[in-house]
């Protein structure tokens, strides 16, 4: 149920994170003083904090994602398989967050 | 009573236009779609970003210069922003209930994400094409 409006949320979060995705691309065009700016804003403890929530965002709403596409397909329906299907869905959310701050905290 | 115009209609005629299914399977589909797509996609990004945290102007442009990168990075932007433009436009639809302010917020809607999408997708075509 909670999962339910969660996955709208992200989706809503996610949305306004694509003004992130946009202005790094816009100013990789722009030229390297504007890209710097940008990779500078990104590395700043706002825009790190950003960062991080739209990871979860992200893996948060492709794991639920998936779950509503195995719905579709018309499997998982019932009350054990359904709430299994959440525990999945909020542990490969944390994992995959986690794993990708490790990897990529260890490379920058 | 039975001569009356409104008995001499089929009921489908008196319905027809007025039920909020319009493009529902269209719309349904697309996601579903543009979601499959997104699974791909989205898991190449992210290798992407990891790999280019803290890269200079010359390194992200490098990389965006190979035709897979730039042709994944515009499909990345596209789809993003066509299943965001149809995500929003089911938000808005549930949650705003005057009509002349869901057509402006679904008509904003659209000129918002297709436009980031079309400054994406032109940045990433600038420069890849080296200008």
């Amino acid at each position: 149920m909670a999962l339910s409006i969660l996955h709208r949320a992200s989706g809503v979060a996610l949305s306004v994170g694509t003004l992130l995705l946009t202005a790094w691309l816009v100013a990789a065009a722009v030229g390297p003083e504007a890209f710097a700016k940008v990779q500078g804003f990104i590395g700043s403890p706002l825009g790190l904090l950003m960062l991080f929530g739209w990871t979860f965002a992200l893996f948060y709403h492709l794991s639920a994602g998936i779950r509503h596409l195995v719905w579709d397909a018309g499997y998982g329906f019932d009350l054990p398989s359904a709430e299994k299907g959440a525990y999945i869905v909020i542990g490969a959310s944390l994992i995959l967050t986690v794993a990708t701050w490790v990897v990529g905290l260890s490379v920058w | 009573m039975s001569n009356s115009p409104a008995k001499l209609r089929a009921p489908l005629k008196l319905a027809r236009g007025l039920g909020s299914a319009k493009f529902g399977a269209e719309h349904w589909w697309s996601m579903r779609i543009t979601s499959v797509a997104l699974v791909i996609l989205t898991i190449w990004f992210v290798g992407g970003v990891i790999g280019h945290l803290g890269a200079d102007h010359a390194q992200f442009v490098a990389w965006l210069k190979s035709p897979i990168c730039a042709a994944m990075m515009a499909l990345t932007a596209a789809v993003t922003f066509h299943h965001a433009e149809h995500g929003l436009q089911v938000v808005i639809e549930d949650y705003v209930h005057c009509e002349a302010l869901k057509i402006a917020a679904l008509l904003a809607n659209k000129l918002v994400n297709y436009g980031l999408a079309a400054a994406c997708v032109i940045s990433v075509v600038k420069v890849s094409l080296g200008a």
